[in-house]
């Protein structure tokens, strides 16, 4: 263990717990984008440069906003009133070691920990990329069709709340037209864009 | 004339060489790494103060008063008159604020914008890390700024500011799609994410014309799908809404003052160079001279010089262009860049596999301005709101 996975390390530890203990939603949220980017840096650390900057480019650019938009967009970002810690947690405590410790057990236990380390390929940024397009094409794919249908379920969940809204609209065009200077009066919507 | 191409590289190569007999070879390792840091740390800021009294002129100019002409002879030491006004002005911080997240944002927004400078090479065998995946880690490093904005806008708690920062979060989202993707177009054609290497593939020459992509019909498009995904992830207008003067004041930074104000407006204009850098690069041929007789010129100097014409188009942009609505930011993004820049990467397809000759030419061109006439002006318009008619005005 180098120094600077152990600084990586402690970084990531601790913006975890940050983000479970803050009170503050949005605090939590930043913390965890910190912990994204320790994560990153681990990745960095290794040699592996396309996971890591990938990691930084979506956890950190996407995700982390995302989460940041659900939380501001779902309810207000006022911190409980109660601890965040539940009242059973010396029950939950127990429970989390004695899983942990088991799994722990099994996973030093199994043939998979003794098997000798396989010597360490080369990942080259080329080099999976070709990968990607000869050897994994097809589950690239699959992955891309998931996703496609996923976002069009998206639009289609959001658009419906769109019909009433449009007529509305509508209507306010019409009596644009007869009422002609009126429409200076009605600032355009502005939710047409958001998705 | 080598030697004045590379004069900066050997400066340092000697230097290291002075003292290699005194230091050890780690500390040897950080003089090295200093040495290429401290010349970006000093030479693009010196470019924003430059930028700044060029602008202010600019706009001037179109707008037809003066612009800053008292300090200094015709106001050209201005820059350094509001640097020493945001250093000895008061530092106020709301009670409301979020004091620790008000600090980090503008520092993040700052650090990030001088990251990416790390991987764009500014002259032959000038750049700083010559990384593999040099244009994903620009893009990586970039993305991370969209958070320090919303942190800004989130920390105030100030409306305008969280709808400033809103606004500029869903804007940055939109228009990273279509930046990125125009790049992925140069990215299929050199099959290399190295910047180096990407310049390296645009300097031979095609008869009288240089090998730059945007002499072809993709890399033409692309060049200018990349400039207006720039312009609006820099948030400049016609792309300003989250700033909107007129509407939300100053948006995410309207309660930051003294010298946070000045690191925002650093971070704005460093990585506006960054991203105009990383065009010109993609594009623009990166510090290769355009002729063959000009090669006389250093190649960092054709870096610049490409960067300050860019600078001042888009200065040009910021004074005759007026802002977008917010359905109208959000319509071009979605509804015309994005399945442009789709269209654009099969015509960089079609380039490729056509072969050399005037066919590759007809096809993508075709391809793309068949795109452009389905795809443009008409979806603009919206229905629902009529032709503007004004009451007390003509």
């Amino acid at each position: 263990m180098t120094l600077s996975f152990a600084i990586i390390a402690a970084l990531i530890i601790a913006a975890a717990t940050a983000a479970m203990t803050l009170r503050n939603l949005v605090h939590s949220a930043l913390a965890v984008a910190i912990a994204f980017a320790g994560l990153a840096s681990a990745y960095l650390q290794l040699g592996a440069q396309f996971v890591g900057l990938t990691q930084i480019l979506v956890y950190v650019g996407a995700v982390a906003i995302l989460i940041v938009f659900a939380v501001l967009l779902t309810r207000g970002g006022e911190a409980p009133e109660k601890s965040v810690f539940s009242a059973s947690w010396f029950w939950g405590a127990a429970i989390a070691t004695s899983v942990f410790a088991l799994l722990a057990c099994a996973i030093n236990h199994s043939f998979a920990s003794k098997r000798a380390l396989p010597p360490q390929p080369s990942a080259t940024v080329e080099q999976i990329g070709q990968d990607l397009m000869t050897k994994f094409v097809l589950p690239l794919e699959v992955i891309g069709l998931l996703l496609t249908a996923a976002l069009i379920g998206a639009v289609i969940i959001a658009m419906r709340d769109e019909s009433p809204k449009s007529k509305i609209e509508d209507g306010g065009s019409k009596m644009d037209k007869t009422s002609g200077p009126s429409s200076i009066l009605h600032p355009p919507s502005s939710s047409g864009g958001h998705q | 004339m080598p030697d004045l191409d590379q004069i900066f590289v050997n400066l340092k190569h000697w230097l290291l060489g002075q003292l290699e007999g005194i230091l050890s070879a780690s500390w040897l390792e950080l003089v090295s790494i200093l040495l290429s840091l401290v010349p970006i740390l000093i030479v693009f800021p010196t470019l924003f103060a430059i930028m700044t009294i060029m602008e202010r002129k600019g706009l001037g100019r179109i707008q037809n008063r003066y612009g800053p002409n008292r300090v200094g002879p015709f106001g050209f030491l201005q820059p350094a008159a509001d640097g020493i006004k945001a250093l000895i002005k008061e530092d106020l911080v709301p009670r409301a604020a979020d004091k620790v997240v008000h600090l980090l944002a503008p520092v993040i927004l700052v650090v990030t914008a001088f990251t990416v400078y790390a991987v764009l090479p500014i002259g032959r065998n000038m750049v700083v890390l010559d990384l593999d995946a040099g244009l994903l880690f620009f893009f990586a490093v970039g993305a991370a700024s969209d958070l320090a904005v919303f942190m800004a806008g989130w920390a105030i708690r100030n409306k305008y500011a969280l709808l400033g920062a809103m606004r500029a979060v869903a804007q940055m989202v939109s228009y990273e799609i279509p930046l990125i993707l125009s790049s992925v177009a140069v990215v299929m054609i050199t099959g290399t994410l190295s910047l180096p290497e990407i310049v390296m593939a645009q300097s031979t020459h095609f008869g009288f014309l240089p090998d730059w992509f945007v002499f072809t019909p993709w890399g033409f498009a692309g060049f200018l799908l990349f400039m207006i995904a720039a312009n609006a992830e820099a948030n400049r207008s016609p792309f300003d809404l989250p700033e909107g003067e007129s509407e939300i004041i100053a948006g995410y930074f309207i309660e930051y003052s003294g010298f946070k104000f000045a690191l925002f407006f650093l971070a704005e204009y460093l990585s506006l160079f960054a991203i105009c850098g990383l065009g010109i690069t993609l594009f623009l041929g990166g510090w290769n001279a355009p002729f063959a007789g000009l090669e006389f010129i250093p190649s960092w100097a054709w870096f610049f010089l490409k960067l300050i014409t860019l600078m001042c188009l888009f200065i040009w942009t910021r004074g005759t262009l007026p802002r977008l609505r917010q359905d109208q930011l959000m319509n071009l993004a979605w509804k015309f860049m994005i399945p442009m820049v789709l269209i654009n990467l099969v015509a960089a397809a079609l380039w490729h596999f056509t072969g050399p000759g005037f066919m590759r030419w007809l096809t993508s061109g075709a391809l793309l301005i068949v795109a452009h006439l389905f795809l443009g002006n008409p979806q603009f318009e919206r229905k629902d709101i009529g032709k503007r008619t004004y009451r007390f005005a003509e």
